[in-house]
């Protein structure tokens, strides 16, 4: 078939990024400690063997306290997270109060589920509220919604499940909490190649509306 | 009232000259007309007690009963036409439900009673239609949001109480309710002077058959709303037929 042979020209001539899907191949990770939750990914996104941006920021904002970490398909998870957004806006409106963690992970769920055939989008839900503290929610491919002390995923995660496994303490400090989910994600971007740039962390712990952000450049990874 | 209403009086969408509509207030009579039902919060819940007038002795007890639950966290005791009451249970019931299947957790009762308060406005707005002849309260306890009541009128109008009473004897209802303090009594408390008004407002010559209805929602239920158990029904019961007995010995002292 015509279409087919120009696909194979594409892809002899290395030019099949060209019409590629923009993916997130992806190291992220959330884990909860003692007031709140670290969350935790690499800067990496790729078109094929492109990467399109090296310093891409898949710690995304859902409201204030609930953040997402994004991993499939940039568009999918950039569109499905704005529309959890949305949602969240207009209930904090219609509540006078700020949404769940609970409430933004089950939203994800029905959107990923409903649309199980048509997304690619994989993301770890974690926030803070009032009523449960930190918490991480992990909604995969097929739309499953579970809570999870520590979640990780991406292409990356395989390489770091013994870590992660050996490693995680419940209520651990902050910093103790920082210095896992980076060291996590650095040894991920080490081996894997759709894995890289610098890792991205980020703390919610519900005292700001602002949810403190450190970078962590790939010199540094040895001193972790 | 009387007839003033005269010729204002015969839709719910139309004002009378001096603001008022004629068929809003008259299903506020309605209310008035049945038997009265009281809830109190205190710290740790709500309970509610309903006073059903029986009407025939051949009815089979326990029939039209006027306490529902909504969810599994909200009960709600009503006054009214019946058959009303039931339709906006039904119109809670889906709300709790639609809420619960969208958000994954349980609907606060501040939004539930936002939601049916809406439902029972847009009936007060159109010819077409009559408004409820029913009141509702609502109320619920959570373990971090406490205890939290709601009362919602035919008007579609609601507030948050801390005891509250609609039906025939409100006003006798509520005069009780105010000698009690509220904020610091607990549900096991709360569920005897609740039965003891019940029976004291409960007029014996107008109406003489009663069944007292009694649920609770609380700490003690691990916030899930229910009927009293039986023997606290009973005991309930047998003390606030004492208090009376006491009450009306004492009058006759002075």
């Amino acid at each position: 078939m015509a279409s087919n042979s120009f696909a194979n020209i594409m892809e002899l001539s290395g030019t099949d990024w060209l019409n590629a899907e923009l993916s997130t191949g992806t190291t992220i990770m959330a884990a909860e400690y003692d007031g709140g939750v670290v969350i935790g990914s690499d800067s990496r996104t790729t078109t094929g063997a492109y990467i399109a941006n090296r310093v891409t920021d898949k710690l995304t904002r859902v409201t204030d306290y609930i953040y997402c970490c994004r991993s499939g398909s940039a568009a999918d998870t950039q569109a499905i997270t704005d529309i959890v957004s949305y949602h969240l806006d207009f209930q904090k409106v219609e509540m006078n109060e700020e949404p769940l963690v609970e409430t933004a992970a089950k939203i994800f769920q029905e959107l990923i589920y409903n649309y199980r055939s048509s997304f690619t989008a994989s993301i770890i839900v974690a926030g803070w509220d009032r009523r449960k503290g930190g918490q991480v929610y992990c909604v995969p491919l097929g739309g499953m919604c579970v809570r999870e002390k520590v979640s990780i995923g991406g292409s990356g995660s395989s390489y770091i499940f013994g870590f992660v496994d050996s490693n995680y303490e419940e209520n651990m400090d902050k910093e103790k909490c920082i210095k896992f989910v980076a060291k996590a994600i650095s040894l991920a971007i080490d081996r894997d190649g759709s894995s890289g740039g610098v890792v991205r962390i980020g703390v919610i712990d519900g005292k700001s509306t602002q949810i403190e952000r450190r970078i962590i450049q790939e010199e540094q990874f040895k001193l972790l | 009232m009387s007839s003033i209403g005269t010729g204002y009086d015969l839709s719910a969408s139309q004002f009378s000259p001096d603001g008022r509509v004629f068929q809003v207030e008259y299903a506020q009579k309605a209310v008035e007309n049945s038997g009265t039902a009281v809830a109190l919060r205190g710290k740790d819940g709500v309970v509610f007690a309903v006073e059903k007038l029986v009407t025939s002795k051949l009815y089979e007890p326990g029939t039209n009963k006027r306490i529902f639950t909504i969810d599994k966290h909200v009960g709600m005791a009503v006054a009214g036409l019946i058959a009303d009451a039931r339709q906006l249970a039904e119109t809670a019931r889906s709300e709790a439900a639609t809420y619960r299947s969208q958000y994954g957790n349980q609907i606060p009762l501040k939004y539930l009673n936002d939601r049916v308060s809406m439902y029972i406005h847009a009936y007060t707005l159109y010819s077409a239609v009559r408004p409820f002849g029913s009141s509702l309260i609502l109320g619920t306890y959570d373990k971090n949001d406490g205890s939290e009541m709601y009362m919602i009128d035919p008007s579609g109008i609601s507030y948050g109480y801390f005891g509250c009473a609609i039906g025939k004897a409100k006003q006798a209802a509520k005069t009780e309710i105010e000698k009690l303090k509220l904020a610091d009594m607990t549900c096991s408390e709360l569920i005897k002077e609740a039965a003891r008004i019940i029976y004291l407002v409960h007029d014996e010559l107008k109406d003489k058959y009663f069944e007292l209805e009694l649920s609770w929602v609380g700490k003690h239920t691990n916030g899930i709303h229910e009927k009293v158990p039986p023997h606290v029904q009973e005991e309930v019961e047998k003390s606030a037929k004492a208090a009376l007995e006491e009450e009306s010995d004492s009058d006759e002292d002075i």
